[in-house]
């Protein structure tokens, strides 16, 4: 049998994306925290959520099985847990651009320490100004916050830092 | 490891984010304002989520499944602190419950994120990071109307004095508490609220309003081991009103 390799998975994977924003792969996002195989074909996958009250977690896991399936992999377990956890600063230098371009100003990075003063003035991902402010640090999904551009005078929302 | 002691813990956070949780999301469609009415929809979404997690944790300890520990039990098998409970009130009164409740959640996540038991401190610290959000949200309201007009400041003042003694039932010792802190746990109720009292004390200077001695104030214990107010009953009426139609149901 043909030895698999785990970046061949990770690849397979990238079509599969977060529902709420479809332009960004769960790679991309950092919620796959890893992928294994036992050697005798047996498949894990590793998840953890966003927000761990992240609706769609659910429907996450099920697309990356029919992934998996698609490929042939028919022996496997999709094991979503909190031992790695999620933080915004997951997100890779790709995902963050494919965010910008969804109208999603990406979360800035932090030291892991979220304050105001870190969301209160967002970039404007429509024309890059940081003239803007905050109006709630709760969104249409748990992972945003909405946000008033005073230069380019549009509202926007921000994938929100955690 | 005391396990029964581990599971006393777990539900009572459990069951805390799953009433409020649900308290919060009656004022879906009916905030103040569009931002609030989100605000409170998303904090609601949080934490039934985060109740979820600890009824999964306790399902790997044998408990029954989250779906059934949520909707099949009655009032008196719940071991939420009461203030959860209450009636959302006026707008005031949410957000001071609000305030209150989710200091004593972030203190009480960030003791647990050094929890030894794997499970329950890695999700603590993912929730932690979550509820600073919620934390943020209260601090901002409670500065701005604890500092606006004479009406603002006497509804805040009228439901922080209403809330306060509720608030302590949060900290009602666990039958095992020294069990907990002997096994390094979480450090106690006492301590938590200790840590807590001088938060609200640091974000009320902040503001007109003022606290009273808290030596002054009778806890309303009680909640933990199932003694609760007449509220608590229709609430898990109606959160469960479909599940119970047909609990074989596949969603």
């Amino acid at each position: 049998m043909e030895v698999l390799e785990n970046e061949t998975i990770r690849v397979w994977l990238e079509e599969v994306k977060d529902p709420e924003i479809p332009v960004l792969s769960l790679n991309d996002l950092g919620v796959i925290t890893g992928i294994d195989q036992d050697g005798e074909g047996k498949v894990t996958v590793d998840m953890t959520p966003t927000f761990a009250g992240c609706p769609a977690i659910d429907h996450m896991k099920n697309e990356i099985g029919e992934v998996l399936e698609k490929n042939g992999v028919s022996d496997y377990h999709v094991r979503v847990s909190f031992d790695t956890q999620w933080n915004s600063n997951m997100i890779s230098e790709r995902g963050r651009k494919a965010l910008k371009d969804f109208g999603l100003a990406p979360p800035p990075k932090h030291n892991l320490i979220v304050d105001l003063d870190i969301i209160e003035h967002a970039t404007c991902p429509h024309c890059g100004s940081k003239n803007t402010e905050m109006k709630t640090p709760f969104g249409p999904t748990l992972c945003r916050s909405i946000h008033y551009c005073h230069d380019c005078l549009n509202a926007f929302e921000q994938f929100k830092p955690l | 490891m005391n396990q029964e002691a581990v599971k006393d813990l777990l539900y009572k956070m459990a069951d805390d984010q799953l009433i409020l949780g649900h308290r919060n999301s009656e004022w879906t469609g009916m905030g103040p304002l569009l931002e609030e009415d989100i605000a409170f929809s998303s904090m609601a979404q949080d934490k039934v989520g985060h109740a979820q997690q600890f009824y999964n944790i306790l399902h790997t300890m044998g408990e029954q499944d989250p779906d059934t520990v949520a909707f099949m039990r009655n009032a008196n098998q719940f071991h939420n602190c009461q203030l959860v409970e209450l009636p959302n009130g006026e707008y005031d009164f949410s957000l001071i419950r609000h305030f209150l409740f989710d200091h004593a959640e972030y203190i009480r996540f960030t003791a647990l994120a050094n929890c030894p038991i794997k499970d329950i401190a890695n999700l603590s610290k993912k929730l932690k990071s979550e509820v600073k959000y919620h934390v943020m949200h209260a601090d901002t309201w409670i500065k701005q109307l604890g500092t606006s007009t004479e009406e603002a400041k006497a509804r805040m003042q009228a439901s922080l004095n209403e809330a306060l003694p509720y608030a302590l039932g949060i900290f009602e010792p666990s039958k095992h508490e020294q069990q907990l802190i002997a096994d390094g746990i979480y450090p106690g109720e006492a301590a938590l609220q200790a840590e807590w009292q001088a938060v609200v004390e640091k974000v009320i200077a902040k503001t007109e309003l003022t606290l009273p001695a808290w030596d002054s104030l009778e806890p309303v214990y009680g909640g933990r081991y199932g003694t609760h107010t007449e509220h608590l009953q229709p609430l898990v009426e109606e959160m469960s009103e479909v599940f119970r139609l047909d609990p074989t149901a596949e969603w």
